[in-house]
C-alpha cells in the first residue's frame, strides 16, 4: 500500500514557509472539531436509531428520548460535522487557490468560537425541550442570531480573500463556496423570521403561516440540502479530487456549466416536500419539474469528478483516501438520480411519510457527504501537521466499514419505506384499510434492527478515523517540539 | 414599449418572465463557454490551480518507520 497519497516529501524550509503563509491555525481547530462533532452526532444517531428498534433503550429519560434527540443527531452531523469539514476544507481551498492568507485572522478565530457556540447552545437546549420546531432549523430565536453573525463574518472573509488573492482567476471551488454562503445566508435569514414571545423568552412565533409556512420551511430545508449539502461539498469534490489524484478535474468548462445549471435549478425543487397537501398544484408540478431537470447538472458534476481519474484508475486499487472520493461521487449520483424519481407525483404518494425518504437522505448524507468529508479530512490533516497519516490499513478498514454500513442502512430502509407505504394504501374487498398502523410498525422492526446495525458499522469507522487522526496529530506536534528544540540547541551553540 | 413593460411587470406572468429570463442566462452561459476556441482554451487552462500550488511536507524521522510497516 502506498503512502504516496499523504505525502510529498519536500525540504522543510518550503513546508515552514507554506505554513506561515497561509493561516492553518483556523483549518486546524475546523478539522479537530468536525472529527468530534462526527464521533458525537453519529453516535447519537446510531442511538436513536436503536431506541426505534428498541424502545426501551428511551428508559424514561425525558432528555434523551427520540423527539429531542433526533434533532441533536441532525444537528451535531449536519452543522457540527459537515459545517466544521466545510469551514475547514473552504478555508484552506481559499487560501491555496487564490494562494494568499485568509483575511482577517481574529475573524476566522470568531467564526469557530461562535460556530461551535451556537452547537453547543443548540444541543443543550434541543435537550431541555426549547426548539422552533422548524426541521433542521430547530435553533431558538437567540441561537439564530448568533448564527447569522458568524455567517456574516465567514462572508466577509471569504469575499476580502478572494478579492487580494494573487491568482488572476478565482478557481470554480470557490464559486460553490460562494453559492453556499450566500444561499445558506438568505435561506436562515428568510426561514427563521419570528416574532420572539418576549427579550429573555426562548420561544418565538413563525411570521409567515398555514401553508405559506410549510413552503417556506422546505424552500429552507430542500435548498439547505442543496447548498449546505450539496454546493458547499462539491466546492470540496473540485479542489480535494484533482489534488488526491494529482491530476487536473476533467473538464473545466463542464464544471461551469455544472455550477450555473445547480443553482440556477436548485431553488425552485423545494416544494416536491409538499405533494398531495394544501400546497396548489401547479407549485408542487413545477418542484418536481425543476427536480427532473436537476438530474442533468448532478450527473454532469459526478461524471466531471469521476473522469478526472480517466487514464489512472489504478490509483484505487493503492489510494485509499481515493476510495472515499469516488465512492462519495457514485453515492452523489445514485442519490440525486433516487431523489428526482421520488419527487415525481406518483411515486412520492407511495414514498412520502415513509422510512423510503429517511433512506435516501442517508444515501446522500452519508454516501455523498461524509465520504467526500473523510477523503477530504484524509488529505488534509496531514498536510496541516505536515507529517504522514499514522496508518493507511486503518482507512481501508474504516473504508469498508463505512461502506457496508451505508448498503445496510438504505437497504433496510428501502424495505422499511416501500412496506411501509404499501401497507398504508392496501385495500379490502370492501375498500377498508387492510392493514392497522400497528401492524405497520410491527413489520418495521426488523428492517430498524437491521438500520441501527447499519449505523452501528458506519460509527465503527468514524471512531477508527477519530484513532487515526489523534495519533497523526500526535506525531505532528511532536515533530513541531523535536524541531523547535532542535532550533533552540541551535541558536544557543551559534 | 410601457406595454410590455407592463406585462414583465405582471404578478401573473412571473412564471414565464423568470423562465425566460433564467433560461436565457443559462443559454448565455453555454455560448459564451463554447462560441469562441480560444476562450475555451483559456477555461480549459484552469484546470490546474489546485495543482500549480506548493503541496510539500516533510516526513518526520519517527512517521518514516510506521510508513514502512504499513507498505509491507
Amino acid at each position: 500500500m502506498s503512502q504516496a497519497a499523504t505525502t510529498a516529501g519536500a525540504a522543510p524550509a518550503a513546508s515552514v514557509a507554506t505554513s506561515e503563509q497561509y493561516n492553518y491555525a483556523i483549518i486546524k481547530r475546523f478539522a479537530i472539531a468536525a472529527v468530534l462533532w462526527g464521533v458525537f452526532g453519529m453516535a447519537a444517531g446510531v442511538w436513536i436509531a436503536s431506541q426505534l428498534a428498541f424502545p426501551f433503550l428511551n428508559f424514561d429519560i425525558a432528555q434523551i428520548t427520540f423527539g429531542r434527540f433526533r434533532p441533536v443527531h441532525t444537528t451535531a452531523v449536519i452543522f457540527g460535522f459537515g459545517g466544521n469539514a466545510l469551514f475547514a476544507t473552504s478555508y484552506y481551498v481559499v487560501q491555496r487557490t487564490c494562494q494568499t492568507r485568509l483575511w482577517s485572522d481574529s475573524m476566522a478565530s470568531f467564526t469557530f468560537y461562535g460556530w461551535n457556540l451556537a452547537l453547543v447552545l443548540g444541543v443543550i437546549t434541543y435537550m431541555m425541550g426549547i426548539t422552533q420546531g422548524r426541521e433542521y432549523a430547530e435553533f431558538n430565536w437567540q441561537i439564530d442570531i448568533i448564527i447569522l453573525v458568524v455567517w456574516v463574518a465567514y462572508f466577509m472573509i471569504y469575499l476580502m480573500t478572494l478579492l487580494r488573492r494573487n491568482q488572476p482567476h478565482i478557481y470554480v471551488a470557490n464559486w460553490f463556496f460562494m453559492a453556499f454562503i450566500l444561499a445558506t445566508a438568505l435561506l436562515h435569514i428568510f426561514n427563521n423570521i419570528q416574532v420572539p414571545v418576549g427579550l429573555f423568552h426562548p420561544h418565538s412565533y413563525s411570521i409567515f403561516s398555514g401553508v405559506q409556512d410549510a413552503m417556506t420551511q422546505w424552500w429552507y430545508g430542500h435548498n439547505a440540502v442543496g447548498f449546505f449539502l450539496t454546493a458547499a461539498f462539491l466546492g470540496m469534490m473540485y479542489y480535494f479530487v484533482p489534488k488526491q489524484a494529482g491530476r487536473p478535474i476533467y473538464s473545466y468548462k463542464l464544471s461551469i456549466i455544472h455550477f450555473w445549471a445547480l443553482v440556477f435549478l436548485y431553488m425552485w425543487v423545494g416544494a416536491h416536500h409538499l405533494h398531495w397537501t394544501a400546497l396548489p398544484d401547479w407549485v408542487s408540478t413545477l418542484a418536481a419539474t425543476f427536480s427532473i431537470l436537476l438530474l442533468l447538472p448532478s450527473w454532469g458534476g459526478m461524471i466531471n469528478g469521476i473522469m478526472t481519474l480517466s487514464g489512472a484508475w489504478d490509483k484505487l486499487r493503492t489510494d485509499p483516501i481515493m476510495l472515499f472520493l469516488i465512492t462519495a461521487l457514485a453515492f452523489y449520483g445514485m442519490s440525486t438520480f433516487e431523489g428526482p424519481m421520488m419527487s415525481l407525483k406518483s411515486v412520492n404518494a407511495l414514498s412520502h411519510y415513509t422510512d423510503w425518504t429517511v433512506g435516501h437522505v442517508h444515501s446522500g448524507a452519508l454516501g455523498w457527504v461524509a465520504m467526500i468529508s473523510f477523503g477530504s479530512l484524509y488529505h488534509l490533516i496531514p498536510r496541516l501537521w505536515n507529517v504522514n497519516l499514522y496508518s493507511l490499513k486503518l482507512v481501508y478498514v474504516h473504508f469498508f466499514l463505512a461502506t457496508i454500513g451505508i448498503v445496510l442502512y438504505i437497504t433496510a430502509m428501502w424495505v422499511a419505506g416501500i412496506g411501509q407505504g404499501l401497507m398504508l394504501r392496501a385495500f379490502d374487498q370492501y375498500g377498508n384499510l387492510a392493514y392497522t398502523f400497528t401492524e405497520s410498525v410491527v413489520f418495521l422492526h426488523k428492517p430498524y434492527v437491521v438500520r441501527a446495525i447499519g449505523g452501528g458499522f458506519f460509527l465503527a469507522g468514524m471512531l477508527i478515523m477519530a484513532f487515526n487522526i489523534a495519533m497523526t496529530v500526535r506525531s505532528g506536534i511532536k515533530a513541531e517540539a523535536r524541531e523547535a528544540q532542535a532550533a533552540s540547541a541551535e541558536a544557543r551553540t551559534a | 414599449m410601457t406595454g410590455l413593460w407592463e406585462w414583465i411587470t405582471d404578478m401573473g406572468n412571473s412564471k414565464i418572465v423568470a423562465l425566460i429570463l433564467f433560461m436565457s442566462t443559462f443559454i448565455g452561459v453555454v455560448i459564451f463557454l463554447f462560441s469562441n476556441r480560444r476562450r475555451a482554451r483559456k477555461f480549459e487552462t484552469y484546470r490546474y490551480i489546485p495543482l500549480d500550488d506548493d503541496d510539500s511536507h516533510r516526513e518526520p524521522v519517527a512517521r518514516r518507520d510506521k510508513t514502512k510497516s504499513d507498505e509491507q
